[in-house]
């Protein structure tokens, strides 16, 4: 074969409709991953065994079953299940599918970030008699989200790379682009080489946004040693 | 001796099958220093750390200025407490951490204005120019607008002190406040704590290693052994003139140990 700039002028129009629908589906999927992975970083905060255990469960066998497998399930499988089953259309059910398999990830992030709070800060926040609420607020997730950003950035970006998954359920992205494209004309090099480079042109960037983003948080205080115990020496250098 | 500010009720903490605290009865008047001495793990620091709240009691009851902290009155019973009435009562006391716990996201300013503005509902400006007069109190006066980490361990200390300082407590509870320190930064909190201890209003619960400091400040020590108050009185009483061997022995490893 040869390479035929034609078929890239000729597809372009189309792939970039579909850039569209990818770009748009990954901001859906990812705000409910980001929202659900809230609820189940709540639940399992209930301090209540058999919860912990069911939630736990739920959480791993998600995680344990590839996405793909999910969505197919989604779309094929749970219209004919009884009583609960629904026919959803793709875009529903690709933000199902994939948000939820990726709320599972970001619970764990969430909990991260909670659990890298130093336990005096707790401590002193019950000291100085904050509610709970206050606690929260104005002490322990001003520290506890920005070691998140990066790596909810970087899901974000796995995510994105995920999505074109649910052109096999039919949702018209990038990929499905390509495809159709591809059926065609028999042309399927420059589409889906249109489609890679559409891919890396907002990954790579979306990654050094990332690591700028990450370094700019890690400089704002000190993270590894949040009360600074043994950062006198760099103290009295600071004050001399 | 006027009401006690606090006052431990058979108090008694395990944590598993460790039984930490066996039968703690304490009064302490208000106004009274009082300095908590003995081996590592004798329970003196539950014993605070129970009065912030921060260890729940197994059994017995605390008192705060005549209100129990971990129980409730209902119908003429005592029921644990719940976060309403924790709150209330917690508000009498402050601490003062072994590892500052400072809020590192905050200047100085902002760890000492936190409280007051959401806790005591005081405006910005109030809480602010208290901060301040406080910070000046302690000689960080100039730094207000440090992060934490820009400062020494003394120097936090200080700003811990402030911080707890600015909620004026009717009870400061001081938790080796020097034992994170490096020796040479331990006299500069030191004078700090002295000052407030002489200013006088305050009751404070020291649990400290130094030995000579307590004998300075301290109204009353008390020896903690094995999750009793083994032996008290006066400084002279109790680091002079000890009865118990076992007090004693702790005296004379701490002499030993940091020879002066």
């Amino acid at each position: 074969m040869t390479w035929s700039w034609n078929y890239v002028w000729d597809s372009f129009p189309l792939i970039f409709e579909g850039m569209w629908i990818t770009l748009g589906l990954t901001i859906g999927c990812f705000a409910f991953a980001m929202a659900f992975g809230f609820v189940w970083t709540f639940l399992r905060r209930i301090p209540w065994k058999p919860v912990q255990k069911v939630v736990g469960f739920v959480l791993e066998f998600i995680r344990s079953t590839p996405p793909l497998v999910q969505l197919f399930f989604l779309f094929y499988a749970w219209p004919m299940v009884p009583y609960v089953g629904v026919t959803l259309d793709p875009i529903t059910c690709a933000v199902l599918g994939l948000g939820g398999h990726f709320s599972t990830y970001i619970s764990e992030i969430y909990r991260s970030g909670i659990e890298s709070v130093d336990k005096g800060q707790w401590e002193a926040s019950t000291a100085l008699n904050l509610s709970t609420r206050k606690k929260w607020t104005k002490i322990i997730l001003p520290q506890a989200i920005p070691p998140t950003i990066p790596m909810l950035g970087n899901y974000l970006i796995i995510m994105f790379k995920e999505v074109p998954l649910t052109a096999t359920i039919g949702v018209t992205g990038m990929l499905h682009a390509a495809e159709t494209f591809g059926s065609q004309t028999f042309a399927y090099v420059e589409p889906l080489t249109l489609v890679a480079v559409f891919f890396l042109a907002m990954s790579y960037p979306s990654a050094v946004l990332i690591r700028k983003l990450e370094a700019k948080y890690n400089r704002r205080f000190d993270k590894k040693n949040p009360t600074g115990t043994n950062k006198m020496d760099k103290g009295v250098a600071l004050n001399g | 001796m006027a009401e006690p500010i606090v006052r431990y009720k058979d108090v008694h903490k395990s944590f598993g099958d460790v039984q930490v605290l066996k039968g703690i009865d304490l009064d302490i008047a208000p106004a009274e220093k009082i300095a908590l001495i003995g081996p590592s793990g004798s329970g003196k620091t539950t014993i605070i750390r129970m009065l912030m709240t921060l260890e729940e009691p197994t059994s017995g009851v605390i008192e705060v200025d005549g209100r129990p902290l971990w129980h409730m009155e209902k119908e003429g019973e005592l029921v644990p407490a719940n976060e309403k009435h924790l709150r209330e009562v917690r508000g009498d006391i402050g601490m003062v951490f072994q590892h500052f716990n400072l809020f590192p996201h905050m200047t100085i300013l902002d760890n000492c204005m936190v409280a007051p503005v959401h806790v005591k509902g005081e405006s910005k400006e109030e809480a602010k120019q208290r901060s301040i007069e406080m910070l000046e109190k302690v000689g960080l006066g100039d730094k207000l607008d440090n992060y934490p980490s820009q400062l020494s361990g003394g120097q936090k200390q200080r700003v811990a002190m402030a911080r707890a300082l600015v909620m004026r407590p009717k009870v400061m509870l001081f938790d080796e406040v020097t034992s994170a320190l490096d020796p040479e930064l331990v006299g500069e909190v030191l004078e700090v704590i002295r000052d407030i201890a002489q200013e006088g209003e305050m009751a404070m619960i020291l649990v400290t290693h130094e030995m000579e400091f307590a004998r300075d400040i301290a109204d009353r020590v008390l020896f903690l052994d094995e999750g009793t108050i083994a032996e008290q009185g006066s400084p002279e009483e109790v680091l002079e003139n000890s009865k118990s061997e076992r007090l004693q022995s702790f005296l004379s490893r701490f002499r030993s140990s940091s020879p002066s």
